[in-house]
């Protein structure tokens, strides 16, 4: 990956640390499987949400997350439950990453009353309080000022919370996003905005879109350092967000990283992605996909043989077996969902 | 009772909120250190510091977010938009967002908060500072829309706003600003959704928001002393939800209905408010609806084309005893 091969960064201070590349991590094997097989499991669902859309069970727009698991996993590792997480409208990676139960994301598609908004919300827009996953946002950008008041909550309560705000390459040319970098810089708030660079927004390349070509130096006449990572190697992007994150509960406001990544699947399940190559699509799976190489580091390393890796997938796909069937038998909601949830007090 | 102005209300509710919940914070456009640019924010950043009273960039759509995030995590901001024609540019916060994150969520999740903002005409600003934009709100399911009258409403609608579990969006009529009125020494809390009747008659019902309620009540006066024509006068003061029970039983006891408001014609709220009417006491009435709008065109600036667009008591005098027998 070209872009990816020369990670760059820009500082507040400090304009050229460059930083290096590490697939060789120390992380141990209990970190290197758990990565492997969060990134799996988000693989398996979108994998399946795509054949269960293809069967006419799920409506509507699904945008699949296949490609970019690493981005999600790398990142949630860094953080713990004062933080909180806010994207856009690929978001069922995120939610699986998050914690979210399989059962009730996979129930949303299908419009079902165990879907994590009853149906109401459906692929692009589901939250859980819980799991301090604040949307799911279906308008590009929306979510930028979004998580910049996440952040501003935690910094005036003092939670110590992160706000991690995941945006594409897409949503960067949106005015809205402008205003929360300003503003985030402006009263130091704890913000992680994740670019992630996959590329495309929609069909539109980014080097047809974007007169800034290094979507992490966005940041950089607010003063918000940026980085750019590697986005298809896990333990990269982890390296990644352990410093955005350290920085941000130090005080020193907010943070980009740009995440050079890839969707292998069109934008949303009625694209066929004429705008790119076939070639340029079979590169990225051969050459750059992120479980593929990280099974390889797991299995060189001696961690886990071939064999035991792919109990793990048994494993995950039986999981995903059950969050489908459980969201073709999940009951459609009540017409009397309609009018609930409108309002607390109508 | 004290007497206060309309905007001196403003910074009293805020403050009487701010005082009683560490959770109300307040962000905007020169609310603080300016103390707003109709002065209704005097003496709050003083008071609570700019840890909680917050000026911000002129940015709506960060300024929205913010609240937005921070509704979502337990806080009760006040986010102040300085003229309401300025919604235009966060729109998307407001409608798209705020509006639905309730529903969307399945319910999981509310949205305490409140955007307050300076709405409409008489100040010569022009087309693009003098809009009457409540009815935008009041389309958009979700949201709740209020809009006062005078400075106890101010007060008391505003405290029960920012109590309210939902998004309310705060429509303050600027060129009410300066007016006095009595405002209940102590905590003053209003109750939202509720219209007030402001005058009894038995000949027609008028139906007025904001600054039409003082026009709607002169008018009434001149309807009574020189057309002989008794007019009940009905504060609405909150669009959603919107006091259905007052206006149907005002407008049944008077079988006739005039609404006075300054939206624009095509769909204002009064045309809402007819339809409503039409449903629901449609045998009860004597005549037909009585809407009276700004022309539907943008708000001039000179003095005679605003005074001429805006409904004045003189024409609420015209258009009723023209048509009322």
């Amino acid at each position: 990956m070209a872009e990816a091969s020369k990670p760059k960064s820009v500082g507040k201070k400090s304009k050229t640390s460059t930083r290096k590349r590490s697939s060789k991590s120390s992380a141990d094997a209990v970190q290197l499987i758990s990565y492997y097989s969060d990134m799996l499991l988000i693989r398996r669902f979108e994998e399946r949400a795509g054949q269960m859309y293809g069967m006419g069970l799920i409506g509507g727009f699904c945008h699949l997350y296949i490609g970019q698991e690493a981005v999600v996993v790398g990142m949630q590792g860094a953080i713990d439950d004062r933080d909180a997480v806010v994207t856009s409208y690929r978001d069922h990676g995120h939610m699986l990453a998050c914690g979210m139960d399989p059962k009730g994301v996979m129930a949303e598609l299908t419009g079902r009353i165990g879907g994590y908004s009853k149906g109401k919300g459906g692929s692009m827009h589901m939250f859980s309080k819980e799991k301090k996953f604040y949307g799911g946002h279906g308008i590009v950008g929306a979510q930028v000022p979004i998580g910049t008041g996440l952040a501003f909550a935690a910094k005036y309560k003092g939670t110590d919370g992160v706000s991690l705000t995941y945006l594409g390459d897409g949503a960067v040319n949106q005015g809205q996003v402008h205003e929360a970098f300003n503003m985030a810089e402006l009263w130091d708030l704890p913000v992680i905005y994740v670019i992630e660079n996959n590329r495309y927004g929609m069909g539109t390349s980014v080097d047809r879109a974007s007169a800034a070509k290094d979507l992490y130096r966005l940041g950089e006449p607010f003063g918000i350092p940026g980085e750019q990572v590697d986005g298809m190697d896990v333990l990269t992007v982890r390296k990644a967000a352990d410093k955005a994150v350290k920085h941000c509960r130090e005080g020193k406001g907010p943070y980009i990283l740009e995440m050079m990544t890839y969707r292998y699947r069109g934008h949303s399940m009625s694209d066929p992605a004429k705008y790119r190559t076939k070639e340029e699509v079979a590169e990225m799976r051969e050459q750059h996909d992120p479980i593929t190489n990280l099974s390889k580091i797991i299995v060189d390393a001696g961690k886990k043989s071939e064999e035991e890796l792919k109990e793990i997938d048994k494993k995950v796909r039986a999981i995903v077996s059950e969050a489908a069937e459980f969201a073709q038998e999940s009951p459609e909601p009540a017409p009397s969902e309609l009018y609930t949830d409108v309002l607390v007090e109508a | 009772m004290a007497e206060l102005t309309y905007r001196e209300a403003v910074a009293e509710g805020i403050a009487q909120e701010m005082r009683r919940d560490e959770d109300v914070v307040f962000l905007g456009e020169d609310i603080g250190a300016a103390g707003g640019v109709f002065k209704a924010t005097v003496g709050l950043l003083k008071e609570f510091g700019p840890v909680r009273v917050r000026d911000t960039p002129i940015s709506e759509q960060a300024i929205l977010g913010a609240a937005m995030g921070s509704a979502m995590t337990g806080l009760k901001p006040i986010a102040e938009i300085m003229f309401s024609d300025f919604l235009a540019v966060c729109w998307d916060i407001v409608a798209n967002e705020i509006a639905k994150a309730r529903y969307m969520t399945g319910g999981q999740m509310s949205m305490p908060l409140v955007i307050r903002t300076a709405n409409g005409g008489g100040s010569r600003f022009g087309a693009q500072h003098s809009q009457s934009v409540e009815n935008w709100a009041m389309m958009v399911p979700g949201l709740k829309v209020v809009a006062p009258s005078t400075p106890a409403d101010v007060k008391g609608l505003l405290a029960a706003a920012i109590r309210d579990p939902d998004p309310v969006m705060f429509f303050e009529q600027k060129s009410l600003y300066p007016i006095k009125g009595e405002v209940p020494d102590g905590e003053l809390v209003d109750e939202l959704g509720t219209a007030k009747v402001l005058r009894d008659g038995d000949d027609v019902t008028i139906c007025a928001l904001a600054a039409m309620v003082p026009r709607a009540i002169q008018a009434a006066e001149i309807l009574s002393s020189e057309h002989g024509i008794e007019a009940t006068v009905v504060d609405l003061r909150s669009l959603v939800p919107l006091d259905t029970k007052t206006i149907l039983r005002e407008t049944a006891k008077t079988g006739r209905l005039v609404t006075v408001e300054e939206n624009p014609r095509l769909c204002g709220w009064g045309a809402e408010v007819a339809s409503i009417v039409a449903d629901e006491n449609f045998w009860d009435l004597d005549g037909p609806v009585i809407r009276i709008t700004t022309p539907h065109i943008p708000l001039p600036a000179a003095d005679e084309l605003e005074d001429a667009t805006m409904p004045s008591a003189d024409r609420i005098v015209r258009e009723v005893s023209e048509k009322i027998d």
